[in-house]
């Protein structure tokens, strides 16, 4: 069983504070963690080497500190990382992401599943691992929650996928990309074996020379999309109404008048 | 990875960029000449503010969809399951219809499915000019592949110049596939779409960073220009049956035998918690402090006729199920009135239902940000106001 699976480096956003004179974001001192989601998609690899045996690479795109969240991965127990960075990469929007990631999976070759996770939280899109999947024209299994059964030999999955009916059951052919959600598993805390041996591995660095890539399609020069603006979200129109009152009861029922005589309790 | 170039020679060190970066990548450095992090994601929002013209980003060379010009109308993907049209499909035929007009163009809603040709009638009553209609067994539940590939052909045929599609699952997951395909750009999630005066381009509008910013993106040398929006942010527009529009039936482009994936079951999971679709919604945060904090707030939706929500605190700490989240890890929710009781308001809740019609906020902290974005605030402890406002309701109501 190979599978490689796809992380991105992100900053925790809950600590993201908006300098509230100059309304930029405050990163500084904010840390960077492995996407959420990922750390789902980690563990799920992991689950299915222990079943079956065979090797979990994990693989990132990004700048040279990412490098700290494939050591993470490796100390969870991914046997191989590659981090690809190379200034030329950088401005990559979700296609040129995907293309790139394509094209360095083409390059490890052999795989049977490749494992995504639903989407990342700084740029919140899910479009990636649908990318990654057409640009290598595999079958793509998106919100899976349960890898209900899988058989290498006759190359058959089948997985339930959480959509907003409920959950789907859908079988299909090996190698596929999957995304996954929160609900398939509960990733593990690295091991002090596994911290040491990432301490200690050389994870190979590829650059765009390393690829198979078209230079106009990577980095911002691929990228269909531009970002032209950029802005803190305008503040709601009008003023709270700060309802003032002898008592709590009075307040309620000020409250409770204005609501129905303006017609929004009805 | 930094994208932006600095003119050493014509730098000032005046500050006027660090005021605008929004991600903090820029700084004075030690010779008082503006450095540039790796937190520089190119996205160019400091380079009309230098008074000098000292910044710049790499000329990008050009890779264009050939004759843009032949790109027209606006179309819209409807989603359908078990023969039902997904009601977010509506909504974004009804900002497609918007747009198109705006444009000086025309709509045509896509309908992909099986015995599918009452939707098809449906789309022209919520506002489409024309539908293209896919009807065939393979099509009848959703599958990527017989999808994407549909509508990779029809975008190739008709050339729309603007798509848009819902984010619901499958919304996302075809719009990957299909703007990979073509080589265009995808926005997700937009909050808001307009049309650039001028260039006619569409400007897709999107909270990035949990919502702390908000982005404009364009796609300016691809077509078709695609977009996928969240449920409940645009209104749902009203049907007229008496309007008259042109059904235009294509093949699908699959074979059942060439399609690799099956789908074997849906098991539906009906949720007693109905979001979505609530008028009225009151929601609970880390304020109610347990369990049985959520009674009095089930007691005041049970007298409005609403339902529950909750912050993700409240969610995380494991008061209520998760169905009930609000905000960006949640739902979005659009109700004409949103009683938030026990919740600060952090700017992930905001995302979920600041488009509400009506906000009220119970806090007991006058500070909290949620009176920002509220209509009427009552100060003060939740466990005394809220039961207070239920015995007011249920004697005005009569309930
Ligand atoms: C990537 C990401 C995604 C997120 N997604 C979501 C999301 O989808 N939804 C979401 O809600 N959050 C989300 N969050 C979390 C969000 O940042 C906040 O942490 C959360 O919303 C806070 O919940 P709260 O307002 O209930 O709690 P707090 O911020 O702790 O606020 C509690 C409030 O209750 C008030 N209070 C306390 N006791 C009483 C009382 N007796 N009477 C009246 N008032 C009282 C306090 O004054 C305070 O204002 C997300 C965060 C991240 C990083
Ligand atoms: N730069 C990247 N490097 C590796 N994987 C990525 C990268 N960007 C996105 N992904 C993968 O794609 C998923 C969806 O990301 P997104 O489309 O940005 O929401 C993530 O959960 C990752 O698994």
């Amino acid at each position: 069983m190979q599978a490689i699976v796809c992380i991105k480096q992100v900053p925790e956003t809950t600590e993201v504070k908006i300098d509230p004179e100059r309304g930029t974001l405050i990163r500084e001192g904010v840390p960077s963690i492995i996407n959420p989601f990922d750390t789902y998609a980690i563990e799920e690899a992991l689950r299915l080497r222990e079943k079956f045996g065979g090797k979990v690479t994990v693989i990132s795109m990004g700048p040279p500190q990412a490098m700290s969240a494939l050591k993470e991965a490796i100390a969870m127990g991914a046997d191989e990382a590659i981090l690809l960075s190379d200034p030329a990469f950088a401005g990559a929007d979700t296609w040129a992401t995907a293309y790139t990631l394509a094209a360095a999976i083409r390059k490890i070759g052999n795989f049977d599943v490749i494992f995504c996770g639903r989407q990342a939280i700084d740029g919140d899109t899910g479009q990636t691992g649908p990318g990654i999947a057409t640009q290598l024209r595999i079958n793509q299994l998106t919100y899976v929650c349960k890898i209900a059964s899988i058989d290498f030999e006759k190359k058959l999955i089948e997985v339930e996928r959480l959509v907003e009916e409920g959950r789907e059951v859908v079988r299909s052919t090996l190698p596929c990309l999957i995304t996954v959600v929160k609900d398939i598993n509960q990733p593990r805390y690295p091991t002090i074996l596994g911290i040491r041996r990432a301490q200690k591995v050389q994870i190979p660095v590829w650059t765009s020379k390393d690829l198979d890539v078209d230079p106009n399609l990577i980095g911002l020069n691929g990228s269909p999309t531009r970002v032209v603006k950029i802005e803190t979200p305008p503040p709601r129109p009008g003023k709270c109404d700060i309802i003032h009152g002898e008592s709590v009861e009075q307040m309620a029922e000020i409250l409770a008048e204005k609501l129905i005589a303006e017609k929004i309790i009805v | 990875m930094a994208l932006l170039q600095i003119n050493r020679e014509l730098c000032t060190s005046c500050g006027a960029c660090l005021q605008v970066c929004p991600f903090g990548a820029l700084s004075l450095g030690s010779d008082a000449i503006i450095e540039v992090s790796e937190l520089c994601n190119g996205c160019g929002a400091c380079v009309p503010e230098c008074p000098t013209g000292a910044l710049s980003l790499p000329q990008v060379e050009k890779a264009e969809t050939p004759d843009l010009e032949a790109y027209q109308g606006v179309w819209v993907w409807v989603e359908q399951c078990d023969g039902h049209a997904a009601s977010i499909s509506w909504e974004m035929v009804g900002e497609g219809r918007r747009l198109a007009d705006r444009r000086g163009t025309t709509l045509t809603a896509c309908v992909l499915g099986h015995q599918a040709e009452s939707i098809a009638r449906e789309a022209i009553a919520y506002g489409a000019d024309r539908v293209i209609l896919v009807d065939d067994p393979t099509l009848q539940i959703y599958r990527t592949d017989p999808y994407a590939r549909c509508l990779v052909e029809l975008v190739k045929k008709y050339r729309p110049e603007i798509f848009l599609l819902g984010a619901s699952t499958r919304g996302r997951d075809l719009a990957g596939a299909v703007a990979t395909y073509l080589y265009t750009g995808l926005t997700a999630d937009c909050t808001g779409l307009e049309i650039e005066e001028g260039s006619n381009l569409l400007l897709q509008i999107r909270p990035a960073f949990g919502g702390n910013i908000m982005a404009t993106i364009k796609c300016q040398n691809h077509r078709p220009q695609m977009a996928t929006v969240r449920h409940h942010v645009f209104e749902m527009p009203v049907a007229d049956p008496s309007r008259q529009g042109e059904i235009i039936r294509e093949k699908p482009v699959m074979l059942e035998e060439e399609i690799a994936t099956k789908v074997l079951d849906l098991i539906v999971e009906k949720s007693e918690v109905n979001l979505a679709d609530a008028r009225i919604i009151v929601s609970g945060g880390r304020g109610v402090k347990g369990p049985e904090g959520f009674n009095v707030i089930r007691e005041l939706a049970d007298v409005l006729g609403g339902a529950v929500g909750a912050s993700r605190a409240a969610v995380d700490a494991g008061w209520i199920s998760y169905a009930h989240q609000v905000g960006q890890t949640g739902r979005t929710v659009r109700p004409d009135l949103y009683i938030a009781c026990g919740i600060s308001g952090a700017i992930q809740h905001q995302a979920g239902m600041r488009t509400s019609k009506v906000i009220v906020a119970i806090n007991k902290d006058p500070e909290a940000p949620i009176f920002k974005i509220a209509d009427y605030g009552i100060v003060g402890d939740l466990f005394v106001v809220v039961p207070a406002l239920t015995r007011a309701l249920k004697k005005r109501l009569n309930r």
